[in-house]
């Protein structure tokens, strides 16, 4: 528990480049270990060429009168105006399409399918059956078997969205209206952040999620129970919490499965206890910040669509929260 | 008088206890470690309710700003502002103000005591 209270601190110290949870340069699997070595290759590549390039003007400047007439003569401008970048570009161009086809052979190995639709600003997340229809659903937070490639469905509800775990893979974008796919794979277990790549609205900084790394044991135990209804509620606050959680209206927009909310507008919370961070990322998870977002979320999100509860009283407002935290 | 062990958390008895010895956390209470409260409360995000100075994107308006808190008599307006009391507050808000939208928090008892610490510092 002690890790997962520490995430949103360790999201801030990922950006200052300190833990790597959210890590192009600290790959997690093998597809995004051939990006960073692509990335290493290109990042030599344009020092040596920038290299290049400064000690040749520096030389044109400085100049002898012999050495002038060597670096403007014919030759010398075909060798390294035309012929050197051809080279150079031909073999990246190869690098490149070699590696996208050794990832996208990843793709038929993959026995699991994930669909993920972007929503501003959240993540909708739908594990697929062998059939293709969906076996559960759930939000903003995605777990995967390590040493398994998982392919991703991606699609979109309204604006552009880009899928993006720095640690487990390169970034593709979600597009309304089409259906892209990646495969990602994960060969160490951890916790890894994901984040929303293109702007998408204002609230695009607050749009990430979290991508767990399993043993296929526990990625096991876990889809199993995942798909299973909530948690009964069983203290007097859980059950008073689930009362005010029907009374408030919120199965309008929200499901808890085995209960009467139905809704599909907002994430399933049938297991929201079980999940990392709240309103995608944004906040840690535990009864204090779920109490945070359901009575505040217009100022801790402005412009999402869930509203600020702000008519419950004090006990009312904690007992959802209890109840909610209680969906593990 | 020997009071019934359920009893020991409760606010009235914190209050009582406040006039003649000091309650039961409060030579932990001031050895709490107010960093380790810090990072605690940052990673906990209790600016998502509370203003809370020194913790970046602590902003919340839910509660009130915990600005001067080490300055104030009391707690939630109700209770004395004293370590021990503070650390048994953060902890397990409703347990001593049964009205609060606060709810009890995943805090242990020493990470209440140095966010009592954190929060004492505040002035």
């Amino acid at each position: 528990m002690t890790r997962v209270r520490g995430l949103p601190a360790g999201l801030a110290l990922a950006l200052a480049g300190c833990t790597p949870i959210q890590s192009a340069l600290d790959p997690a699997g093998s597809n995004a270990g051939m990006v960073f070595d692509l990335g290493v290759a290109m990042t030599i590549g344009a020092t040596l060429v920038c290299v290049l390039v400064v000690v040749l003007a520096w030389r044109a400047v400085r100049r002898s009168r012999a050495e002038g007439a060597w670096l403007a003569s014919p030759r010398m401008v075909i060798a390294l105006g035309a012929v050197l970048p051809a080279v150079v570009l031909t073999a990246l161009l190869a690098y490149g399409f070699v590696l996208d086809r050794q990832l996208a052979a990843e793709e038929d190995r993959a026995a699991l399918t994930v669909r993920v639709t972007g929503e501003q600003w959240w993540w909708r997340v739908a594990y697929l059956a062998p059939d293709g229809s969906p076996a559960f659903e759930t939000a903003n937070e995605i777990r995967l078997p390590v040493g398994q490639p998982v392919r991703f469905e991606l699609e979109s509800a309204d604006v552009i969205h880009s899928f993006w775990v720095p640690a487990l893979g390169g970034k593709i974008d979600l597009i309304p209206g089409r259906t892209n796919t990646v495969t990602l794979l994960a060969e160490r277990e951890g916790i890894y952040r994901g984040q929303c790549a293109e702007f998408c609205g204002t609230q695009h900084a607050l749009m990430a999620f979290m991508a767990r790394a399993e043993t296929p044991e526990d990625f096991g135990a876990w889809f199993a129970a995942e798909g299973g209804d909530a948690r009964q509620p069983e203290t007097e606050e859980e059950v008073a919490g689930h009362g005010a959680f029907v009374a408030a209206g919120c199965g309008a927009c929200h499901a808890v499965r085995g209960t009467a909310a139905a809704g599909t507008i907002g994430p399933d919370l049938t297991h929201v206890g079980s999940r990392l961070t709240i309103a995608a990322g944004t906040l840690p998870n535990h009864a204090g910040t779920l109490a945070a977002w359901v009575t505040d979320a217009q100022a801790i999100k402005p412009g999402a669509r869930m509203p600020s509860f702000d008519e419950l009283d004090g006990p009312t407002l904690r007992s959802i929260a209890v109840y909610l935290a209680s969906l593990r | 008088m020997r009071l019934p062990t359920a009893f020991a958390l409760l606010p009235a008895l914190a209050l009582l206890w406040g006039c003649d010895k000091p309650p039961v956390a409060r030579a932990d209470a001031g050895r709490g470690d107010a960093e380790d409260g810090r990072t605690t409360v940052a990673s906990l995000a209790c600016g998502a309710c509370h203003s809370i100075p020194g913790i970046r994107a602590a902003d919340g308006t839910v509660g009130p700003s915990l600005a001067g808190l080490g300055n104030r008599n009391f707690i939630a307006g109700t209770l004395p502002n004293d370590p021990g009391t503070l650390a048994a507050f953060v902890r397990n808000a409703p347990s001593l103000v049964p009205g609060t939208a606060m709810p009890a928090m995943p805090l242990s008892e020493a990470q209440a005591i140095d966010v009592a610490a954190f929060l004492a510092s505040l002035r």
